[in-house]
């Protein structure tokens, strides 16, 4: 008894108290608002017509595809890229700590920044890609422009801006694995690659586990990127939920960017809750 | 992969990662710098020529004179959400992290499934400003900072409990059976233990918060309240013909994250590695 | 609000320990080089008048956000003592009834011009604001040189606009319509500024729409609009980058010959005389054909108003600073800081006599009967935020017109749920 009073409850107050008012009633709230027609100056209850609403968008449909396509490509490029980075970063090459540091640095710029950037960049007819493209003579595309493009290249800028985050992760990750593993590996006749996908990759497994479920989560929410870069379009084609959403508050329809709301958040809870239970069974059994 | 020497091979392989790097890494961000050191119509032009004219001083004070000062006073008002902010969320953060760890409990996990879920949940956007403004913190800096705490919480909680794990309960039951109370267990023990970790919440947080763009956009509007993101967006529909300062802007508002960085890039690998990368 | 009012009393008080009785006051306007430099330019005006009076002036971003931070600062009762923003539809999601002061009661309330009034009413009839800037036109800039080169006529129909595009395309380099579609709201022009058109063969058009009884989708002469910028499109007529290139791109693009037309309202001018001011005299401007020679006109933008909200702490400087933009002096003021850039909606207000030749294109219109119409936007409240992505779209070759024209009859109806008009 004398230990549990040791770690009391009420450390969890102050932290609970600005979380409490500021996330979760706002959240609960949500549930109530998305059911009404609501803007700055007045709620009238609408009953399930935002839902009805949302759902009948053409958009939306494409939205939600465009949101899961859009997460789960990159995550799935910053999880290879971030591992492939870190072997390549720990392995004692020439100007290694330079080249974390370069790899690394887009984190830190602003992703405002780094959108207008590449806006320029990505120009269809002046932009730097499609010059340098045009000089050893091919015909750039329209990185932003065609609207069968435009989401894949905001996805490759954003794995360009966060795969420093995931390789950071990844070198930490590699940092607890003992060279005892290696060298058995290497007794047993072990090539390296067979060193990489036999050692390296198992025993990273906890990093890979966080770089993947943090940059789900950053993909399914990602509004900056995309709204510096294309505000959706062209059209809609690089819409995702919460782009749609933001559309929806600004044009002033707070109820139904609302439910918008409500449904991003089943959706993310429904991809990555059980991706985060399974992270969590695995770490209890270890 | 455990041999450390600069042999041949990693001196070959380290000039074409150095080579990539430049290409896909740096020649973006002189691409920034170039352009920032144009002249207006020069910039216009958006390709990788030398400047006609060096103006790179004549640009900066453009830029930081651009609506009466606002780049300064949206350091000041981004630097004071930011120091506030994360101040609140270590210690704050810590102790939940503690208790967590230490006291494993029904209580416990579900605070911590709660507190994750903040990690995954989007934020309700509009129902939050009828919250702020329902307790008079909509528009302030206040009001913004709390809004970072709650918001970072997820990140730092995770990243606290999981150190925690690796400091040994004796520490603390030592401290517990000389009689020191809680509170003491963990300000004196504890916390001073937390640093490698601390450091890398400080960075990581610090930089997200810094170059918030979303956020402030939605509950600090306001000229007084401007943050230096917002700087850079307002930039964009005022300057639509001069990319020249628009970069600049970007330029200046890149250098307090870099700074952070240069000064704890040791040490965020050091927190990490207890932190979110082991079981 | 109590932070700003301590403040502006502890100014005051310092002021007035000093002798003078100073008050300043807050005026929020668009972040666009011309606002502001009108908004300076009237109240240094004014304040030279009124010395204890000055103005402290913040600027918003345009289109979606700065709506979203005017209805806001509105709603929470934090909006500056004067704003500017758009007439017509926009300003009745703003319930001006309920936020805004009323202008009925100022001397010069005579002068505003009854068609302008009509749009910055509120459901309880009065009238809210006074004109902030010009009225515009919308309808296609050309580059005269490459008319004149070519042979080619101002076109009255639609027929003929394509025949001289087609023209355009087989004997010159330069695009024979500039597309700018990086700043979306662009992409709307060859719709909305096809409403004269409309109206002309469809006259109860607005009120039908507004009582849901019409849409865009089965009234073809609404449709039509979308057609247009579909076979522009499907002809190939648009420059290479026009997915990538901006607002300003466009109007370079047109003073410099690169593009024969560029479809903009009129507020362009402004632009042109800031980025291009040598090249102004090489632009014409001519109102968008319909498909009737005899049947020419142009469809008209009211100007942004300029308003103050209910909850202003100094109400008579304010009108009395409205009345003042809404005097023949006000016009001058505004003339000489950006130029002429279209016909003023006060009586007694006069343009230059030197005028740039495409404003002075833009008149005839105004001065002929009945070749004028209102765009939709000021006829009825009814406005769907999403229409300059369908128009992206259709420009673009992503949709065409019929689907356009459906999506956007679905999007409008939002809207009038959100109002709660009746028959939605």
């Amino acid at each position: 008894m004398t230990r549990k009073s040791a770690y009391p409850y009420w450390f969890f107050i102050p932290a609970g108290v600005i979380f409490a008012i500021l996330f979760i009633v706002p959240t609960v709230a949500s549930f109530y608002f998305s059911l009404t027609y609501w803007d700055p100056f007045e709620a009238r209850f609408a009953g399930w017509d935002n839902y009805v609403q949302f759902f009948s968008e053409p958009f939306l449909v494409r939205g939600v595809l465009n949101t899961l396509f859009f997460a789960f490509l990159t995550s799935a490029l910053k999880t290879g890229l971030g591992l492939l980075l870190a072997v390549l970063l720990t392995s004692g090459i020439f100007a290694q700590g330079f080249l974390r540091s370069v790899v690394f640095f887009p984190v830190l710029v602003s992703t405002i920044g780094v959108g207008l950037l590449f806006q320029e960049l990505m120009h269809p007819t002046q932009g730097a890609i499609n010059v340098a493209l045009a000089a050893i003579g091919i015909d750039g595309p329209g990185w932003l422009v065609n609207p069968k493009l435009a989401l894949f290249s905001v996805a490759l800028v954003d794995v360009w801006r966060g795969v420093g985050l995931a390789t950071l992760i990844y070198i930490a990750g590699l940092s607890t694995i003992g060279p005892e593993y290696y060298e058995a590996a290497r007794i047993d006749g072990a090539t390296r690659w067979q060193q990489f996908w036999r050692v390296t990759v198992p025993l990273v497994r906890p990093a890979t586990n966080t770089v993947i479920v943090l940059s789900l989560i950053g993909g399914l929410r990602l509004f900056d990127l995309i709204w510096a870069m294309t505000r959706g379009g062209p059209g809609f084609s690089s819409d995702v939920l919460a782009s749609v959403i933001y559309k929806q508050y600004q044009a002033g329809f707070w109820g139904l960017s609302t439910a918008g709301n409500v449904i991003l958040f089943l959706m993310i809870a429904a991809i990555v809750a059980p991706l985060a239970w399974w992270l969590n069974r695995r770490e209890l059994e270890a | 992969m455990t041999d450390r020497s600069l042999t041949a091979r990693n001196y070959a392989m380290g000039v074409v990662a150095l080579l990539l790097a430049f290409v896909v890494f740096i020649v973006p961000f002189l691409f920034v710098a170039i352009n920032a050191m144009k002249t207006a119509p020069d910039a216009a032009q958006l390709d990788f020529s030398l400047p006609e004219r060096w103006v790179f001083w004549e640009n900066v004070v453009t830029t930081v004179q651009t609506r009466d000062y606002a780049l300064l006073l949206a350091y000041w008002n981004s630097t004071l959400i930011t120091v506030c902010a994360i101040t609140i969320l270590v210690i704050f953060g810590a102790m939940v992290g503690f208790v967590i760890q230490r006291r494993p409990s029904p209580v416990s996990r579900f605070v911590y499934v709660l507190i994750l879920s903040g990690l995954m949940i989007p934020p309700a956007v509009v129902p939050t400003i009828w919250v702020l403004q329902g307790i008079n913190l909509f528009k302030t800096l206040q009001g913004m900072i709390l809004i970072q705490v709650a918001y970072g919480l997820g990140f730092t909680v995770l990243l606290f409990r999981a150190f925690i794990a690796t400091i040994p309960r004796e520490l603390d039951e030592a401290a517990i059976i000389d009689g020191a109370k809680p509170w003491q267990v963990f300000f004196r023990v504890v916390l001073p233990l937390l640093k490698p970790v601390t450091v890398t919440v400080i960075v990581v947080q610090s930089i997200s918060i810094f170059n918030d763009f979303t956020h402030p956009l939605y509950y600090l509007p306001g000229r007084d309240n401007v943050t230096v993101q917002l700087t850079l967006y307002n930039f964009q529909s005022q300057f639509a013909s001069q990319n020249n300062l628009l970069f600049m802007n970007i330029l200046l508002i890149t250098i307090p994250p870099l700074i952070v960085f240069v000064f704890f890039n040791r040490q965020i690998v050091a927190g990490m590695t207890s932190g979110a990368v082991k079981g | 609000m109590i932070t700003r009012m301590t403040t502006s009393t502890a100014i005051a008080l310092v002021l007035t320990a000093n002798g003078a009785m100073a008050q300043e006051l807050t005026f929020l306007v668009d972040a666009s080089a011309d606002s502001v430099a009108v908004a300076e330019a009237l109240t240094k005006a004014y304040s030279e008048k009124h010395p204890e009076i000055t103005f402290d002036i913040e600027t918003r971003p345009g289109g979606g956000e700065g709506d979203n931070i005017i209805k806001t600062r509105l709603a929470t009762g934090e909006m500056a003592d004067l704003f500017n923003y758009n007439s017509g539809s926009l300003l009745q999601a703003l319930r001006p009834h309920r936020t805004l002061l009323p202008v009925d009661d100022l001397p010069n309330f005579g002068l505003i011009n009854e068609a302008y009034a009509s749009t910055v009413q509120g459901s309880d009839g009065k009238t809210y604001g006074v004109p902030f800037e010009t009225a515009q036109g919308g309808g296609i800039y050309y580059h005269k040189p490459t008319y004149e080169r070519l042979g080619l006529e101002v076109p009255l129909t639609w027929e003929q606009f394509m025949a001289n595009n087609a023209k355009i395309a087989a004997e010159t380099d330069a695009a024979p319509i500039a597309q700018t579609y990086r700043d979306t709201w662009t992409s709307q022009l060859l719709v909305l500024a096809d409403f004269y058109n409309v109206l002309q063969q469809k006259p109860d058009f607005a009120d039908l729409y507004t009582q849901n009884e019409a849409k865009f989708a089965d009234t073809p002469e609404a449709q039509r609009g979308f057609e247009k910028l579909q076979e522009a499109y499907d002809a190939g007529y648009f420059n290479k980058d026009f997915g990538a290139a901006t607002y300003n791109d466009g109007v370079a693009m047109v003073a410099k010959g690169e593009a024969a037309h560029y479809p903009m309202l009129t507020f362009a001018v402004g632009v042109f005389q800031q980025n291009v001011p040598d090249l102004m005299e090489d632009v014409g401007f001519f109102a968008q054909p319909g498909d009737d020679p005899d049947v020419n006109g142009l469809t008209l933008w009211m100007p942004a108003s300029l308003y103050a909200p209910k909850t202003t702490e100094y109400p008579k400087i304010v009108k009395d600073f409205q009345n003042f933009v809404a005097s023949t002096q006000g016009c001058d003021i505004i003339t000489a800081t950006i130029g002429a850039t279209g016909p003023y909606l006060i009586d007694g207000c006069k343009l230059p006599d030197e005028v740039p030749g495409m404003v002075a294109d833009m008149l005839p219109y105004f001065e002929g009967e009945g070749r004028t119409a209102p765009a939709l936007e000021f006829l009825s409240p009814v406005k769907g935020p999403a229409l300059e992505q369908l128009t992206v779209e259709v420009g673009s070759g992503i949709r065409d017109a019929v689907s356009a024209a459906e999506l956007y009859d679905a999007d409008v109806a939002k809207q009038a749920k959100q109002l709660g008009l009746p028959n939605w």
